[in-house]
């Protein structure tokens, strides 16, 4: 008798009529977005805060940068030039008027000693971003200024600055880049941290959902009808099932939530980056990003990535699952359980980050490639590597290890589950569990 | 008669702890048999054989003449001494998720579901949740569940534990009924008074091994002692007690009676038989009472155990 339809149908619907599932599909991607809103206007209030510079120059040519278009458009920073007093006029002046602080430029005999002899006074020690931005101005300026003074054509200087992206090609006509590396590292992250998240979020569902049946005391009705591999398989999928829906409804309704915002209350959610982050894009606008793009996607084996993807994360995610079943299988109740949560994770957390490390290192080293073969990391090392190119063979037989395995736990939960239910109110430990496994 | 259930040297050990020692029961087909045992003796590990949830390390068990398969779990219908459901899941909807289980179609779930509601008037209980109900209206369910499915063979862990009197009279005669109608039952309980009413065949398991087993008659006839229940009158009640006593074993008796009789216990030879004692006694004085002396399954039971410790 095959029961497996009914056991997941089952766990499935009693999951998702859950009164606290439903509230956490809803109120989840609301607090979330809630967050976001909260963070982007925090940098935006920081962003937005008005500020008035006096400068004092007495060399008197070099603070004209700062009478640009873009500064007179600049609602957010003020320049106020100061001309014939002394410093100390010009301090008071400042604390007075209650402005954000003095930019002093001295005037020397060379070019090089200016640029020694800059300083900021202000009330409180002034924002980096602020100060750094100043700095880049002023150094960019000086140096024109010694160029001038050289009799160096500034045209020619920019016109001559070179950059160098070595581009990368094997032997057999595959071409890469360090940018392109990134990119393909990327994705294997990107995968690798979907998975984790996943097994957090629902592997501790699938282990309540397990010892659902001791804690409701109808473990014994339950086994005498069906097999413990069945349960625990339908228990499994059924939750999984129950995991996507909520991830779906989670991305619909908070999508929605995001269009409605930014249509109706003009919310900008794009708009919420910090000063280095606009200053990372301003500084690569040089680049066209629509082509980097197109030659980045055009270079990796989407197909194959696309397909792997789906094959190792529900691989890596039913293993997973199974490993958080056998606790589960174990255990009596929930507190029990923390004992055995760390050893679940940690090759998880050392796939992600051993993975990342070596694969950039060396795609097709030793300790890449025994990495994606062992079972435990393979969903995230292999996911990192196939970018690089993995032979079709090595993918699967990676993927049979980890399948393998799979059933493999899976068995190895439902043995110790059969035999759990004889050992009521006993908190188990690791020596008595393979014990259980010779019964 | 056939037997449904056949258990033959059943040996089952939990690491170095033996819980079975070559246990062997005959289950005759259409009984009540009482499955009895102190605590720890090893009832709960046979039951669990039988339901295969755990298996034998040796030995086998036959159902029907057939060796144990998973298909014979629609065959069986088992209410462990744990009583428990889902607790936040519907009356109704768990009945004939369960009943789904042992292989009904939902069609006829409904149906006999339907059925045994009206039947012990539960039926505007089908939309609560198990933590709604109390323990013995959950019981009721767990009932249900249990004979739902019309197996051959039905296995009861201590039955009317959690019962009032009169469900668990209720439930009696379901049981009864059932058996009338074809089912086999096996009882585990240790209230002896139920088993002297109920069975027919008992087996005792003590210590991991089966130490009695049989038709209750037979067991208790093994079990007398020839001993017969006497109250005699005579003009001398301690002349008569002193010339009895020469003449037989004596223990003095406790029965209710209108008479100032000498109360006693007289234990024969075995070679002599009641019509030998009843004509003696008769030639001494009047007798008022006379039964032989019949062993409880509580007697039975302190008996063989306390022998066998």
């Amino acid at each position: 008798m095959n029961h497996l339809p009914l056991i997941i149908k089952r766990e499935y619907l009693t999951k998702v009529k859950n009164k606290s599932f439903i509230i956490m599909t809803f109120v989840s991607p609301m607090i979330f977005i809630g967050l976001i809103m909260l963070i982007a206007y925090l940098t935006q209030l920081n962003n937005n805060k008005q500020r008035t510079i006096s400068i004092l120059d007495e060399t008197g040519k070099i603070s004209q940068i700062f009478l640009s278009e873009t500064d007179k458009k600049d609602e957010n920073t003020k320049y106020h030039f100061l001309q014939g007093i002394t410093l100390e006029e010009a301090k008071k002046q400042v604390q007075e008027a209650e402005q954000y602080g003095l930019l002093h430029i001295r005037n020397m005999a060379s070019n090089e000693e200016v640029a020694r002899q800059i300083k900021f006074y202000s009330e409180d020690s002034p924002s980096q971003s602020f100060i750094s931005k100043l700095e880049s101005r002023l150094s960019e300026k000086l140096t024109q200024e010694v160029l001038l003074q050289n009799n160096v054509d500034i045209s020619l200087v920019n016109k001559s600055k070179m950059q160098v992206a070595i581009g990368q090609e094997t032997f057999s006509g595959e071409q890469s880049s360090k940018l392109i590396n990134y990119s393909k590292l990327g994705f294997g992250f990107a995968a690798g941290y979907l998975l984790f998240m996943f097994i957090i979020i629902y592997g501790n569902m699938i282990m309540r959902s397990v010892i659902e049946e001791k804690t409701n005391r109808i473990i014994e009705i339950i086994i005498s009808s069906v097999k413990p591999i069945q349960l625990l398989m339908g228990k499994i999928i059924g939750t999984s099932l129950a995991g996507i829906t909520q991830f779906l409804m989670w991305i619909v309704f908070g999508g929605t939530i995001i269009v409605i915002l930014s249509l109706f209350f003009g919310f900008d959610f794009f708009g919420a980056q910090t000063a280095q982050q606009q200053e990372l894009i301003a500084q690569g606008a040089d680049i066209d990003f629509s082509v980097l793009i197109s030659y980045i996607i055009s270079s990796l084996p989407i197909v194959n990535l696309i397909i792997a993807f789906f094959i190792f994360f529900i691989g890596g995610y039913l293993l997973y699952s199974s490993l958080y079943a056998a606790i589960g299988a174990a255990v009596d109740n929930e507190t029990d359980t923390q004992q055995f949560m760390m050893p679940i994770l940690m090759p998880l957390i050392l796939a992600v980050y051993v993975g990342g490390f070596t694969v950039l290192e060396d795609p097709h080293g030793t300790v890449a490639t025994v990495f994606s073969y062992i079972p435990f990391t393979s969903p995230v090392v292999m996911l990192m590597r196939i970018p690089f190119g993995v032979g079709i063979t090595e993918q699967i037989i990676s993927i049979v290890i980890l399948y393998i395995t799979f059933a493999g736990t899976v068995w190895f939960a439902s043995k110790i589950y059969r035999v759990g239910i004889l050992m009521y109110g006993k908190k188990p430990s690791y020596k008595e569990i393979f014990k259980w496994l010779k019964y | 008669m056939s037997s449904i259930l056949q258990a033959k040297d059943v040996v089952k050990k939990y690491g170095e702890y033996t819980a079975l020692n070559k246990v062997s029961i005959d289950v005759p087909k259409g009984s009540i048999f009482g499955l009895l045992g102190p605590n720890g003796a090893g009832k709960t590990s046979l039951i669990r054989i039988i339901n295969q949830i755990t298996a034998p390390d040796e030995g086998q068990v036959l159902l029907d003449g057939e060796a144990l398969q998973q298909f014979h779990i629609k065959d069986i219908g088992y209410m462990p001494e744990e009583r428990g459901l889902y607790k936040s899941m519907k009356v109704g909807e768990q009945a004939l998720y369960l009943a789904q289980l042992k292989g009904l179609s939902k069609s006829e779930a409904k149906m006999r579901l339907k059925y045994w509601f009206e039947k012990f008037e539960i039926s505007d209980w089908w939309n609560k949740k198990i933590q709604e109900l109390s323990k013995g209206m959950a019981q009721k369910i767990q009932f249900v569940v249990t004979v739902l499915h019309q197996p051959k063979l039905l296995i009861f862990d201590e039955p009317f534990s959690g019962f009032d009197p009169i469900n668990a009279n209720r439930i009696k005669d379901e049981i009864l009924q059932l058996r009338d109608e074809g089912a086999t039952v096996i009882f585990s309980t240790h209230r002896m008074e139920s088993v002297e009413e109920l069975c027919d065949h008992i087996a005792l398991i003590h210590k991991s091994n089966k130490v009695l087993d049989g038709k209750l008659t037979d067991v208790k006839r093994q079990y007398k002692s020839n001993t017969f229940q006497v109250g005699i009158g005579a003009e001398d009640n301690q002349k008569l007690r002193a010339t009895l006593n020469q003449k037989f074993e004596l223990t003095d008796s406790d029965f209710k009676s209108i008479n100032d009789d000498l109360k006693l216990n007289i234990k024969l030879e075995n070679s002599d038989t009641s019509n030998d004692l009843l004509s003696y006694l008769t030639s001494q004085g009047q007798v008022n009472h006379f039964v032989e002396v019949i062993p409880s399954v509580n007697d039975i039971f302190i008996q063989t155990v306390e022998n066998n410790n």
